[in-house]
């Protein structure tokens, strides 16, 4: 019983139980889009995107539009002046994305610090997901289950792009139009993510959890209901432990996360440290054995 | 779009099965490298032909261009009589990748593997029917494969890994396969199943493209042989074309001296 009012105390509150639900929502979306990102190399564009979307979340405030609108216009537009720079310099892709991603967040920084009266810095750079207001719940919910829905609606198709794009445009599929789907779908994931955590500790959430499930699995769709898994949980437990231990609600979210990918690391079945060692020993002792007898 | 070539009037007889592949004077360039030079090419259907060459001599160009993925400066590709874009679309081409282009611990297993051959033929949501699944068992079954539909595609060895690729063709159903250095890294057995399992596939009807560095074992399953140094060489039977003197001028000095 005593667990149970513990458990039960939090959701008194009505900006805890949205707190949650927002928390969830992000995590999970984060979680699914995770899972392609990292087996396609793309874990540096989710940081590019994350911390691009600071100018227009900072318009957004000022001209008073949906944050989500400022955000996912600046967050396509990082992606778009990516790809254009990249195919028309001799540029390698992580010097592209880190110079175009920095220069955003500069002028994020600098739109802010001009006006500085109607936007809090603190809660878009670390979320602020304990003053949720309606307009914003909704945004987070309507946008997590498109993004959601689209994710799960071309999961084979972008499995295949993230495999082999070459033999995906060999049968006959829109590779040029999967990959900027994927790109419009992180953005949009950043947007709903951005309210739960702020937009540096997105990063974490778009990479940790799809890194744990590759961890622990060689199924792909396994690795999906893992990393969903994992973070549901960890969005569970970063609020409680925020609301328990009053720390920052996307801190505790991600160092929960991060704590998962830690025990994957040492524990998970056959690529973790502890089986890693067992094999090794177990080969030492044949090899022993066979010295041995030889 | 381009101007008509004169063969597009010349060849009336409609009964006759268009060649697998067409190339006509095609000209590839990345920016100021010449990849491709006035390329001409033709493979009738039902023919094995090895693409022969040193790197950077043009082989991959010559795939991306067959398979519409390189934009060509000047020049036509044509398959089956028509667009590489309407074979991409009617499944009737399939690559099996270079083993370094393809990320072996990506989480797939050997039949998720071969089910990506049937996705042409599915919905926008790729679920698959009785049918698909029957495919992916009869490729998997031809190829040797069933027994291991199961691992994930990188704990298979390195004829085993080729041979999965050419599954997804069958289970796809196309009839141009095209297959980069699938002999690289393969031992001899496995390399001799997969040019047995080749040849059955062209008693079958498909047409086949292999680049390889094994000229030794070109003429023993290849029924024709291309020799590309950005432009062709020589192309016709695998005797005629592997002559000491081709091989020299593919090769530079030294290096006609046999298989590598």
């Amino acid at each position: 019983m005593d667990l149970l009012n513990w458990l039960a105390e939090p959701m008194l509150y009505g900006f805890m139980t949205r707190a949650l639900i927002v928390t969830v929502a992000a995590a999970l979306v984060c979680s699914i889009l995770s899972c392609w990102l990292i087996l396609m190399g793309w874990s540096l564009m989710g940081d590019a995107v994350s911390h691009a979307v600071l100018p227009g979340v900072a318009l957004a405030y000022i001209l008073g539009l949906p944050f989500s609108i400022g955000a996912f216009v600046f967050g396509a537009g990082a992606v778009a002046l990516i790809g254009v720079v990249r195919s028309t310099t001799k540029l390698k892709s992580d010097t592209v994305i880190g110079v175009v991603f920095t220069a955003l967040f500069a002028a994020g920084l600098a739109i802010i610090s001009k006006t500085p009266s109607q936007t809090d810095l603190g809660h878009i750079l670390f979320g602020n997901v304990l003053g949720v207001t309606d307009g914003e719940f909704r945004q987070v919910l309507v946008l997590g289950a498109i993004t959601l829905a689209a994710l799960l609606f071309k999961r084979h198709d972008l499995t295949l792009y993230a495999f082999d794009r070459t033999h995906a445009h060999a049968l006959g599929i829109n590779t040029k139009w999967l990959s900027t789907l994927l790109l419009g779908l992180l953005a949009l994931t950043v947007v709903v993510a951005l309210q739960a955590v702020g937009i540096i500790l997105v990063v974490a959430m778009l990479i940790t959890p799809g890194a744990t499930a590759f961890l622990l699995t060689r199924r792909f769709p396994v690795m999906l209901g893992a990393a969903a898994g994992i973070s549901v949980l960890t969005a569970v437990i970063g609020i409680y432990a925020s609301y328990y231990w009053d720390m920052s609600t996307g801190a505790s979210v991600v160092l929960a996360q991060s704590g998962v990918f830690v025990l994957a690391y040492l524990l998970a079945p056959r690529s973790g440290m502890l089986s890693q060692w067992r094999i090794r020993r177990a080969a030492g002792r044949r090899t022993t054995e066979v010295r041995t007898a030889a | 779009m381009k101007t008509p070539t004169r063969m597009d009037k010349a060849r009336t007889p409609v009964a006759v099965d268009p060649p697998a592949i067409t190339i006509d004077t095609l000209t590839v360039r990345y920016g100021d490298v010449l990849a491709l030079q006035s390329v001409d090419m033709i493979l009738q259907q039902g023919r094995i032909c090895g693409l022969i060459g040193v790197n950077g001599s043009g082989k991959s160009t010559l795939f991306k261009s067959i398979m519409g993925l390189v934009t060509p400066s000047s020049g036509t590709v044509k398959l089956f009589g028509n667009s590489p874009r309407f074979s991409r679309k009617n499944n009737l081409l399939t690559y099996v990748p270079q083993s370094e282009d393809v990320d072996w611990t990506f989480p797939v297993s050997v039949h998720d593997v071969v089910m990506m051959g049937r996705y042409g033929h599915l919905g926008p949501m790729r679920r698959p029917h009785a049918e698909d699944r029957d495919a992916v068992e009869y490729a998997l079954d031809r190829v040797g494969l069933t027994e291991l539909a199961g691992r994930q595609i990188g704990e298979l060895s390195g004829g085993q890994r080729k041979r999965a690729f050419v599954a997804r063709g069958i289970a796809q159903q196309a009839k141009l396969m095209l297959l980069d250095e699938p002999f690289a890294g393969v031992d001899r057995t496995s390399e001799a199943t997969m040019t047995g399992l080749l040849q059955q596939l062209r008693g079958e009807g498909k047409t086949i493209l292999i680049s390889t560095h094994d000229l030794a074992g070109i003429p023993k399953f290849c029924d024709e042989a291309l020799l590309l140094h950005q432009r062709v060489l020589a192309h016709g039977n695998p005797e005629d074309v592997l002559t000491t003197d081709n091989l020299a001028r593919a090769f530079g000095e030294g290096a006609g001296s046999g298989p590598a």
